[in-house]
């Protein structure tokens, strides 16, 4: 097993490259003399007299030195080796562990989905338009909503467009968000929001784990553009949606649903009283890949198609009168209206929302309800399990598949004991709600076996 | 191509109808064949205020978006909500599809506009 | 109809497909979970009126259907794997597919991103890796992973000029932008707060120096360049337009969609640029997917490195790798967790199937391509610009809009050659662009049958207009409306 550092493998001096051989390449030397020939020049680096001398490089770059296909396995089966494979695992917190179907793969490897562009020359793009198409409509059958769009780049950075685009819709120029919302969510909407002049006010949570509507209703304005909430939240607690909704809808606001656990839209009720909801399709057949590619995804009400960012798929017919589908409302985008366009969102996710909607479709309506049961139920098993030798905080109201343990010791410390047992544990949560203490977010999901559950508990109450 | 006689224009391509202290405000025909389809017309609110100059709103086709620009001041009394559901209107007969009302606030702003003649050339010589 | 000319492509047998929801049935199951292994939990008494009832229209087919129905709708689609995009400055290269074997390793494709820095040390190493390659290739000091796409890391990057410009004292108030730019540039400099102030070019398609020394000011904050161009046109008085701004107290950010043409060669850093994005779904191989995802890290000369969205990956003294979150003066976060890692894999693996060489030939292959065509179409298609091209060439529809025909027409009758249309109608500083942009994988038979088809769709345009005014003619649908589509939508099926 090879073990590549790059200091081993450079070679700074221009290495003689007249007739480099490279596999991906497709002209021989032959050729490229032939079109030196033809185009009347010398050497190809005449087609380089437009870049000052100055500047021209006169040395190799400081990479790695070509590499046969075998060594590049070699070297990315040793940093696959250097992550911990093989080990049972509680992590949730906004990216969840669930299977995979093969098939996903078998189909989003073909050539003809993931080497294909974005559909803007439909007559040669119907594959891409019409998977986004079903994704679409998935994703409103599951949310409650009555249009959805081709992706945004994920949860965050949706929850971010979801927001900006209450704005817009409503003309108002604040927005009241929950301290029960995704940490790194809230980061990502500072991020944006700070050079668009609009203030955001966060409220808090009660003992039972959903948002204090008291302080909610203290918080929001006539100037409130949307309140966002995420269900369930990060606690894992199932929030009361129409009741939030009502409050909200009364002060003129708009409510805005944020879900990190799509898989929950298996069990828990959609939230159909918020006017946009931004879910991020993870769950559903993509890769955890340490944090990305993922795929964020908007869905709203007809009445505000107008306003939502990013690429919409439209059905449509043409000149013989048979269906097809078509890029549509482009106008709203950034490379028509450029600066007054909804947002700058150009490339999508186009490949991840496919592999969603291949996995949408293989549970299909049984078998998410089926999937969601089991994530249920192995996390009250787990919970339960787990009240043995912690405290369970957060009772009293509904959970999905993550609840929030309180230990004695230094979650840090345990996490440390239960690596050594080989079990990744669940995500300490004491940097972001000091309140809390020692406070640990545990995910189960279908893949946690009672066999794991049981060791795992075993190990933390030592 | 016919001009109405009766309208002023602008550079920007709308036209207006005065009627003493009251206007109506459409897009003239060359706008809405340079445009192509169009798929949807974007209007201010009854009551608006409108500067001479300025843009009052958007016609979008398929693949472009245009502003409209105001011919003249005023507060909008009556806006064309049919545009909503057939905005093709406007490319059957733009002239007929007018799209708001105005009170004009400056009524005498208006003389400086084209007049049918002068429009049609400048149409020609934009060719 | 006269298709003997072309060589290509011929019809070919493509099936009909409805909506998977046409195919649902109920009873239909396309999925098997292992037995529950704990008890059963009764969603009703555990979930209360939160409990939901029923998944609606959600679709209930085998997975036989499932195979059959996305394998058919795939065979609907152009991909780079069939031929050829001539897409300007979109960079539609060779996927490689030991890249696609890497990012499945379970090590890497299972890595939660929140599992403790010392079980993902294998993950670290693969972006401080790349990072550091993607640093010398650029000439940069300091670089983010995180950014998702392009238009991601564009608005990084301004962030970056705003924060740092702010610490100086004043953040400013304007960016300029070139009427050349891509869409996303403006659409950015708008969500960073900025107003957008046009840069003329001058005759031959560069920034207009005489412009930008008039237009540049202590409100400006700077400008944001493609380079080379969008017409492929490389900046050669890039040093000059980084001197105004820089003396005015100005930043040079640099979108790096065209890197195509500079890899190996020269060096961003080195001329002038401040800040850059890059994006990895072009230069860097990582495949389109009908859409994305992308990738855009944003790479940095020191002053703006302070800046940088947290976390940023360090190596500590004892070799490990750690994420580091002490950035008192970062400009936050843009996104959750680290940025696409999936594509940091495939980009590395790109590098390393290609080392300094490699890259090198690559950016000279790609160059060439796009002369070749440049020298063979010139005559055939009216050429705007006479300046040197680099990996990409901008014609007009000028010769063929005597005849009523448009770029887009040209496009239309370009996919019964076989071919996938060049950009159309961008950039908008020439009336009726035709963007052509080869890359190097394309072999001298495949660029010779571009050729080919171009010329014989030039002959059609004078012979026989109206051939390519209604095309395509072999597609298994013709042109679609996209009136009826934008007037009344319809985003979703309904039963």
């Amino acid at each position: 097993m090879l073990n590549f550092q790059i200091t081993q493998l450079l070679n700074y001096p221009i290495t003689q490259l007249q007739n480099s051989i490279m596999r991906y390449l497709p002209k021989s030397p032959a050729d490229r003399e032939k079109m030196l020939g033809n185009i009347g020049i010398k050497s190809v680096d005449d087609l380089f007299s437009p870049i000052p001398a100055q500047y021209r490089l006169t040395r190799d770059l400081k990479v790695p030195r070509q590499m046969g296909e075998s060594e590049i396995i070699d070297y990315f089966r040793a940093r696959a080796a250097e992550n911990a494979e093989g080990y049972s695992f509680f992590l949730g917190a906004g990216a969840y562990r669930h299977y995979r179907p093969v098939v996903i793969d078998a189909l989003i490897s073909r050539g003809e989905f993931f080497t294909a562009y974005t559909p803007y020359q439909p007559e040669i793009a119907q594959g891409t338009l019409q998977a986004i198409f079903e994704f679409q409509t998935m994703v409103c059958e599951l949310t409650g909503m009555e249009v959805a769009n081709a992706s945004m780049y994920d949860g965050s950075t949706g929850a971010a467009e979801a927001l900006l685009m209450a704005v817009r819709v409503t003309g108002r120029k604040s927005a009241v968000v929950a301290k029960t919302v995704h940490p790194e969510y809230r980061e990502v909407i500072n991020t944006y929001v700070q050079h668009q002049g609009l203030p955001v006010s966060y409220f808090g949570y009660l003992e039972n784990g959903r948002v204090d509507m008291a302080d909610l209703e203290k918080k929001i304005t006539d100037d409130t553009a949307c309140v966002l909430i995420q269900s369930p939240n990060f606690f894992g607690t199932i929030e009361d949606v129409a009741a939030i909704a009502d409050l909200v809808h009364k002060k003129g606001a708009l409510l805005v649903v944020s879900i990190a656990e799509a898989l929950s839209l298996g069990a828990v009720k959609p939230p159909v009283e918020a006017d946009i909801v931004s879910m991020e399709s993870q769950s559903f057949g993509v890769p955890l890949g340490y944090g990305g590619p993922y795929a964020g995804v908007l869905a709203t009400k007809e009445k505000f198609v107008r306003q939502i960012p990013g690429r919409l798929v439209g059905q449509t017919t043409d000149q013989n009168g048979k269906r097809g589908f078509v890029l549509t409302l482009s106008t709203r985008e950034q490379h028509i209206r450029r600066e007054k366009a909804t947002s700058n969102i150009c490339t999508n996710q186009a490949l991840i929302a496919t592999m969603a909607t291949i996995y949408m479709t293989i549970y299909g309506r049984e078998g998410l309800k089926e999937l969601a049961l089991q994530n249920l139920s192995k996390a009250t098993y787990a919970a339960g399990e787990f009240a043995k030798k912690g405290k369970i905080l957060f009772a009293g109201a509904p959970r999905f598949n993550e609840f929030v343990v309180q230990t004695k010791d230094d979650p840090k410390q345990i996490n440390d004991r239960l690596l050594e047992k080989k079990i990744i544990g669940g995500f300490p949560i004491g940097r972001y709600y000091p309140e809390l203490g020692n406070a640990t977010l545990w995910c189960c999901t279908e893949l946690n076996t009672k066999e794991q559950i049981d060791a795992c508990v075993q190990a933390v109450g030592q | 191509m016919a001009y109405p006689k009766d309208f002023k224009y602008t550079k920007e391509h709308e036209w207006i109808q005065v009627t003493g202290n009251t206007a109506t405000v459409g897009i003239t025909s060359h706008a809405q064949e340079s445009l192509g389809d169009i798929v949807f017309i974007e209007l201010p609110k009854v009551g608006a205020q409108l500067a001479a100059g300025k843009s009052f709103g958007t016609v979008e086709s398929v693949k472009a978006v245009s502003e409209l620009y105001a011919p003249a001041s005023g507060k909008v009394t009556a806006v064309n909500d049919t545009l909503n559901q057939t905005p093709e209107n406007v490319n059957k007969d733009a002239h007929a599809a007018w799209m708001i009302k105005l009170e004009l606030s400056n009524p005498g702003e208006t003389s400086g506009l084209l007049s049918a003649d002068d429009y049609e050339k400048y149409v020609a010589e934009e060719k | 109809m006269s298709n003997q000319d072309i060589k290509k492509a011929t019809r070919h047998i493509s099936q009909n497909e409805s909506l998977i929801f046409e195919h649902s049935s109920p009873g239909k199951k396309g999925y098997r979970l292992p037995p529950l292994d704990v008890p059963a939990v009764d969603p009703q008494k555990a979930l209360g009126t939160a409990a939901r009832a029923d998944l609606g229209n959600m679709p209930e087919v085998s997975e036989m259907e499932i195979i059959r129905h996305f394998t058919r709708i795939s065979t609907w689609n152009y991909a780079i794997d069939l031929g050829m995009y001539p897409l300007g400055s979109c960079t539609m290269k060779y996927n490689a597919r030991v890249n696609e074997v890497v990012v499945r390793l379970g090590g890497l494709a299972e890595a939660h991103p929140y599992q403790p820095e010392k079980t993902a040390q294998g993950a670290l190493r693969v972006m401080k890796t790349l990072a550091d390659c993607l640093l010398d290739i650029t000439g940069m000091d300091a670089i983010t992973l995180q950014p998702a796409a392009g238009a991601h890391g564009e608005m990084t990057g301004i962030l970056l000029m705003h924060a740092c410009l702010k610490s100086r004292g004043n953040p400013r108030k304007k960016i300029l932008i070139p009427d050349s730019a891509h869409g996303t540039n403006p659409a950015t400099a708008a969500i960073c707060g900025y107003a957008v102030e046009n840069l003329k070019s001058n005759e031959q398609g560069m920034v207009d120096i005489a412009s930008l020394e008039a237009q540049m000011n202590e409100d400006v904050a700077g400008l944001m360049l493609t380079n080379p161009n969008t017409l492929g046109i490389f900046e050669q008085e890039i040093h000059k337009i980084a001197d105004i701004l820089h003396k005015k107290g100005g930043l040079l950010y640099m979108d790096g969609a065209n890197m195509n043409a500079l890899v190996g060669k020269t060096r961003p850093g080195d001329f002038g640029v401040d800040v850059m994005h890059l994006n990895l779904h072009k230069t860097f191989s990582t495949p389109h997917g009908g859409g994305g995802p992308g990738s855009g890290p944003v790479a940095c000369k020191k002053i703006l490195e302070p800046f940088l969205p947290k976390p940023v990956v360090v190596e500590k003294a004892d070799g490990t790798l750690a994420l580091d979150y002490e950035r008192p003066q970062s400009v936050g976060r843009v996104r959750m967790f680290y940025g696409n890692f999936g594509m940091h894999v495939r980009a590395l693996s790109y590098i390393m199937a290609n080392g300094p060489d490699g890259l090198r030939q690559t950016t000279e292959d790609a160059v060439l391509n796009a002369n070749y065509i440049r020298k063979n179409l010139q005559g055939h298609y009216d050429l705007p610009f006479n300046t040197p091209s680099m990996h990409e060439v901008v014609f007009s529809d000028h010769t063929q809009t005597e005849k009523g025909i448009k770029t887009g027409d040209i496009a239309k009758r370009l996919i019964d050659y076989g071919f996938h249309p060049y950009t159309v109608s961008f950039p908008l500083v020439v009336h009726g662009a035709l963007m052509i942009e080869p890359t190097e994988s394309e072999s001298l038979e495949e660029l010779d049958l571009f050729i080919d088809a171009m010329k014989s769709i030039a002959r059609e345009c004078q012979d026989d207009p109206e051939l390519v005014k209604a095309a395509p003619h072999n597609t298994r649908v013709s042109r679609l409306d996209e009136t009826a589509a934008a007037r009344k939508p319809v985003l979703r099926w309904k039963p």
